[in-house]
C-alpha cells in the first residue's frame, strides 16, 4: 500500500512553474491564497502603522499639511481597508484554509472545478495589481473603501486612481463569484458516501453559508461599480443628483453587498473556532443543527439590515426604526453561536495548545465587538456615534481582529496538516500574547475616543483626543512586533525537522482532515471514505 | 510625549472637578476633554435621551462581556485537562438553548423600547420657532437664517498659525453660526458638492449634507455657551478641517445679533459662493 502510494506520486512531479502557476491542486491552490494573503496582510499592515504614526501625536508629522499630504492620508485609510477586507481575510480564510480542508473534509478527492479554481486565484492576483496600481497613479482614491459618490465622481477624483480601483474590486468580485460556485457545487455533489448535509463539520457549513452570501451579493456591488465606471467615463448620471441621479442609490447597493460582505469575513472563522473547540475540549460541538443553522440566519437576515451603516443619510424615521429592530436581530444567533462555543468546552477537557488559546481570545473580542455592536443598531444611539472611533473599534473588534485571530487559530491548527512540521512552541506563545494583547492595547481606547466624539479618517484632531491616540499607537507598535514574530513563527516551523503525525491532536480531532498523512499527501481521498453510519463528523 | 502626557492628567483632572460652577460664567464649553471616558455632557432634549439610552445599553453590555467572561475562566480552570481528565459527551440540552435564544430576545425588546421613543423624538419637531439652512461645501459650511431676513454667511476653518489665544485648535472657525437657547430650531441641511455630516456630539445631532437632498432635523439648546461638531462624513481632503462652532446666547441676545448680521450679511448676494482658497486649491 505504502509502496502503491509513493509510486502514484511519482507521477505528479511537475515543475516549478507547472505545480505553482497552472494549478489544479485544491492543496496547491490553497496554498498560493495563504502566501498572497500574507503577501497583502504586511502591505495592508505597514499602511495602518503609517496611519497610527500620523495619529499618536497632534498634528501633522508624517504627512505634508497641503492637499497632496491629506490625500495620501485618505489613501492610506481606503488602501487599508481594500486590502484588509479583499485581499487578506477573504483569500486566507475562503481561498485558502476552504481549498484546503473543505475537500479533505468532505472526503472528496479535490474541488469541483479545479482549472475554475485556478483562474479564481489568478484573478485575485489581478485585482491586487490592479488596486495597488490605483494607489500610485493621480493621487490615488482618497474614498474611503465606501467610495461615495460625488466624492468617487470624475468631478472631485479627476484622473484614473477610481477607476483602477473599481476595476480591482470587479476583478477580484469575479475571482469570488467563481470560487463561490465552485464551493457551492463541491459541497453539495462531492460528499463522500453518507456524510448528509446535516453531518458535515461545521468549517463546511460555515464555507457553504458563505458561499451563498458571495454569490448573492458581490453581483450587486458589481452593478454599482459599473455604474459608477460609466458615470465616471461615458456620461451617464445614476449617481449624479444635477442630472436627476442619488447619490444615496450607490450607498444602498454598496451596503446591500457591504453588510453580507462582514458576514463573509467572519462566518468562515465560526467555523474555524468550532472546530478548534470542539477538538480541544475533547467534545463534539454543542448543539450542532443550532450552530450550523445559527450561520444560516445569520447569513439570511444579514441581507435585510444593510441601512444601519446609512442611518444619517436623512431616512425617513420609520425605516431607521425597522432597520434598527432588524439589525437587533442578528444579535440572538450570534449569542446561540457564543454559548454554544462555551457549552461545548463545558464539561470538556481542555487541553490549551496554541490553536485553542487563539479560539478563546477570539471568543472574547467578538464578544466585545458584539456589545458595542448592540449599541450601534441603534439609529438613535447612532446620532452620536455614527462616523466616529466607536465604530472604528466596534469593527474592527467584531470583524478585523476576530477575523484575524482566527485565521492565526487556524494556521496553527494545520499548518501541520499543510506542512508536515510542527511550530515552535514556545515562540508560538510569546507571538500570541505579543499579538492579544496589542490589538487589545490599540483598539480598547478607541472606545472612549470615539464615546468622546472623535470623528473617523481625519489625518488630525483636536488636543483632546491626544491621549487615547497615543495609547493605541503604542498599541500599534506591540501588535507590530506580534506581526513581525509571526513571520519568525513561519520561518521556524518550515525550517524545523520535527515532523507531526497524522493526528496530531489526538482523540478530539475526529475529522476527515486528521484521517490522512500529514503533511496530506498529493492526492487525497482518491477512495471515498464511507461515512454511512459515522456520528456527525464535527 | 510623555510630557504631553503628563501634562494633560492633572489638566483633565482639573477640568473634572472645576464642572459647571466655572463654565457657567462664560455659558459651557461643549467640546471633549482629554482622558474623557464617557459622552460629550448632552445640552438638548435628545441629547438628553440618547445619553440615558447608552447609559442603559453599556450597563446591559458590560454585565453580559463579565457574564461570558465569567464563564469562559470558570471553564477554563474547572475543565482544564488536568482537572477533568474525562469529557463528557452531552451535546445537547434543549431547555438550555431555548434559554439562550429567549432571554437575547427579551433584553433586546427591553432595549428597543427606549431605543425606538429616543429615536422619534430626536426625528424631528412640529412646532418649530425657527430655521437654521445648513449647507455643506468643500471644506466650510454656509448657514442661512430664512426666518430672520433669510440672510446667508459661511463658517470657515482658522489654520491654527492663525488662531488667537484660548481658541481650541481644529475647533475654531471665522464666524461662528449663532442661536438662540431654549428655541426649537428646525435644521435644513443640504451640500453643494459632495456628502458631508452636520454633526455635534453634545447636541446628538448628526446629519448628512446631500447634494440634491434636503434633509430635515431639530434641536433645542439647553444652555448658552460654544458648541462644537467636526464634519463626520469623509469630503475630501480637508474633511478633517471644517469645524462645527455654534453660539448659544439667550433669546435677547440673538434678536440684537440678528439686527446686526442682517447689516453685515444682507448685501450678500446669497446665490454666488464666495471663492475660497480652499476650494480653488482642489480643482
Amino acid at each position: 500500500m505504502a509502496h502503491a502510494e509513493a509510486h502514484h506520486d511519482d507521477h505528479h512531479h511537475p515543475g516549478f512553474f507547472t505545480r505553482w502557476f497552472c494549478s489544479t491542486n485544491h492543496k496547491d491552490i490553497g496554498t498560493l491564497y495563504l502566501w498572497v494573503s500574507m503577501f497583502a496582510a504586511i502591505v495592508g499592515g505597514l499602511m495602518s502603522w503609517y496611519i497610527r504614526a500620523e495619529l499618536a501625536e497632534p498634528g501633522l508629522q508624517f504627512i505634508s499639511n497641503d492637499a497632496e499630504g491629506k490625500q495620501f492620508y485618505n489613501v492610506l485609510v481606503t488602501g487599508h481597508g481594500f486590502i484588509m477586507v479583499f485581499f487578506v481575510v477573504m483569500p486566507a480564510m475562503i481561498g485558502g484554509f476552504g481549498n484546503w480542508f473543505v475537500p479533505l473534509m468532505i472526503g472528496a478527492p479535490d474541488m469541483a472545478f479545479p482549472r475554475m479554481n485556478n483562474i479564481s486565484f489568478w484573478l485575485l492576483v489581478a485585482g491586487f495589481l490592479l488596486l495597488l496600481t490605483a494607489a500610485f497613479i493621480d493621487g490615488g482614491p482618497g474614498t474611503g473603501w465606501t467610495v461615495y459618490p460625488p466624492l468617487s465622481s470624475i468631478d472631485f477624483h479627476p484622473g484614473r486612481a477610481v477607476d483602477f480601483g473599481i476595476l480591482s474590486l470587479h476583478v477580484a468580485g469575479a475571482s469570488s463569484i467563481l470560487g463561490a460556485i465552485n464551493f457551492i457545487v463541491t459541497i453539495f455533489n462531492m460528499r463522500a458516501p453518507g456524510m448528509t448535509i446535516h453531518r458535515m463539520p461545521l468549517f463546511v457549513w460555515a464555507i457553504l453559508v458563505t458561499a451563498f452570501l458571495l454569490l448573492l451579493a458581490l453581483p450587486v456591488l458589481a452593478g454599482g461599480l459599473t455604474m459608477l465606471l460609466t458615470d465616471r467615463n461615458f456620461g451617464t448620471a445614476f449617481f449624479n443628483p444635477a442630472e436627476g441621479g442619488d447619490p444615496v442609490l450607490w450607498q444602498h447597493l454598496f451596503w446591500f453587498f457591504g453588510h453580507p460582505e462582514v458576514y463573509i469575513i467572519i462566518i468562515p472563522a465560526f467555523g474555524i473556532i468550532s472546530q478548534i473547540v470542539s477538538t480541544f475540549s475533547k467534545k463534539p460541538v454543542f448543539g450542532y443543527l443550532g450552530m450550523a443553522y445559527a450561520m444560516a440566519a445569520i447569513g439570511v437576515v444579514g441581507f435585510v439590515v444593510w441601512a444601519h451603516h446609512m442611518y444619517t443619510i436623512g431616512f425617513n424615521v420609520d425605516t431607521r426604526a425597522y432597520f434598527t429592530a432588524a439589525t437587533m436581530v442578528i444579535a440572538v444567533p450570534t449569542g446561540v453561536k457564543i454559548f454554544s462555543w462555551l457549552a461545548t468546552m463545558w464539561g470538556g477537557s481542555i487541553k490549551f495548545e496554541v490553536p485553542m488559546m487563539y479560539a478563546l481570545a477570539f471568543i472574547f473580542l467578538f464578544v466585545v465587538g458584539g456589545v458595542t455592536g448592540v449599541t450601534l443598531a441603534n439609529a438613535s444611539a447612532d446620532l452620536v456615534f455614527h462616523d466616529t472611533y466607536y465604530v472604528v473599534a466596534h469593527f474592527h473588534y467584531v470583524m478585523g481582529l476576530a477575523a484575524i485571530l482566527a485565521m492565526f487559530a487556524g494556521w496553527y491548527y494545520w499548518i501541520g496538516k499543510m506542512s508536515g512540521r510542527r511550530y515552535p512552541e514556545g515562540l508560538a506563545r510569546i507571538q500570541f500574547w505579543f499579538f492579544v494583547i496589542g490589538v487589545n492595547v490599540l483598539f480598547f481606547p478607541q472606545h472612549f475616543s470615539g464615546l468622546a466624539g472623535m470623528p473617523r479618517r481625519i489625518p488630525d484632531y483636536p488636543d483632546a483626543y491626544a491621549p487615547y491616540n497615543y495609547i493605541s499607537s503604542v498599541g500599534a507598535l506591540i501588535t507590530a512586533i506580534g506581526t513581525l514574530l509571526f513571520f519568525v513563527v513561519i520561518w521556524r516551523t518550515y525550517a524545523s525537522k520535527e515532523t507531526v503525525e497524522a493526528n496530531q491532536w489526538g482523540e478530539g480531532a475526529t475529522t476527515l482532515e486528521w484521517h490522512v498523512a500529514s503533511p496530506a499527501p498529493w492526492h487525497t481521498h482518491e477512495e471515498l471514505p464511507d461515512m454511512t453510519g459515522k456520528a456527525p463528523a464535527e | 510625549m510623555l510630557k504631553r502626557l503628563f501634562t494633560l492628567v492633572p489638566a483633565a483632572v482639573a477640568a473634572m472637578f472645576s464642572g459647571a460652577g466655572a463654565a457657567l460664567a462664560e455659558g459651557v464649553v461643549a467640546k471633549s476633554k482629554p482622558w474623557q471616558m464617557w459622552l460629550q455632557e448632552p445640552m438638548s432634549p435628545s441629547a438628553e435621551m440618547v445619553h440615558d439610552l447608552n447609559v442603559l445599553l453599556m450597563w446591559i453590555e458590560v454585565a453580559i462581556v463579565i457574564f461570558v467572561l465569567a464563564i469562559m475562566a470558570y471553564v477554563m480552570v474547572r475543565f482544564s485537562e488536568k482537572n477533568n481528565p474525562t469529557p463528557s459527551k452531552t451535546t445537547h440540552n434543549t431547555m438550555l438553548e431555548v434559554a439562550w435564544t429567549a432571554i437575547p430576545i427579551l433584553i433586546l425588546v427591553g432595549i428597543a423600547i427606549p431605543s425606538l421613543k429616543t429615536l422619534y423624538f430626536a426625528d424631528h419637531t412640529p412646532d418649530a420657532e425657527m430655521t437654521l439652512k445648513v449647507k455643506g461645501n468643500q471644506w466650510y459650511w454656509s448657514y442661512g437664517y430664512p426666518d430672520h431676513g433669510d440672510f446667508e454667511f459661511d463658517s470657515v476653518y482658522v489654520p491654527e498659525e492663525e488662531l488667537k489665544p484660548g481658541q481650541p485648535r481644529l475647533l475654531t472657525v471665522d464666524t461662528p453660526v449663532v442661536l438662540p437657547v431654549d428655541t426649537n430650531i428646525r435644521l435644513l441641511l443640504t451640500s453643494n458638492d459632495v456628502i458631508h455630516n452636520w454633526a455635534i456630539p453634545s447636541l446628538a445631532v448628526k446629519l448628512d449634507t446631500t447634494p440634491g437632498r434636503t434633509n430635515e432635523t431639530w434641536t433645542r439648546i439647553n444652555q448658552p455657551g460654544d458648541y462644537y461638531g467636526m464634519c463626520s462624513e469623509l469630503c475630501g481632503v480637508n474633511h478633517g478641517f471644517m469645524p462645527i462652532h455654534i453660539k448659544a446666547v439667550s433669546k435677547e441676545d440673538f434678536a440684537k445679533w440678528v439686527a446686526g448680521a442682517k447689516e453685515e450679511y444682507a448685501s450678500n448676494d446669497t446665490d454666488k459662493q464666495p471663492v475660497r482658497l480652499a476650494k480653488a486649491q482642489v480643482r
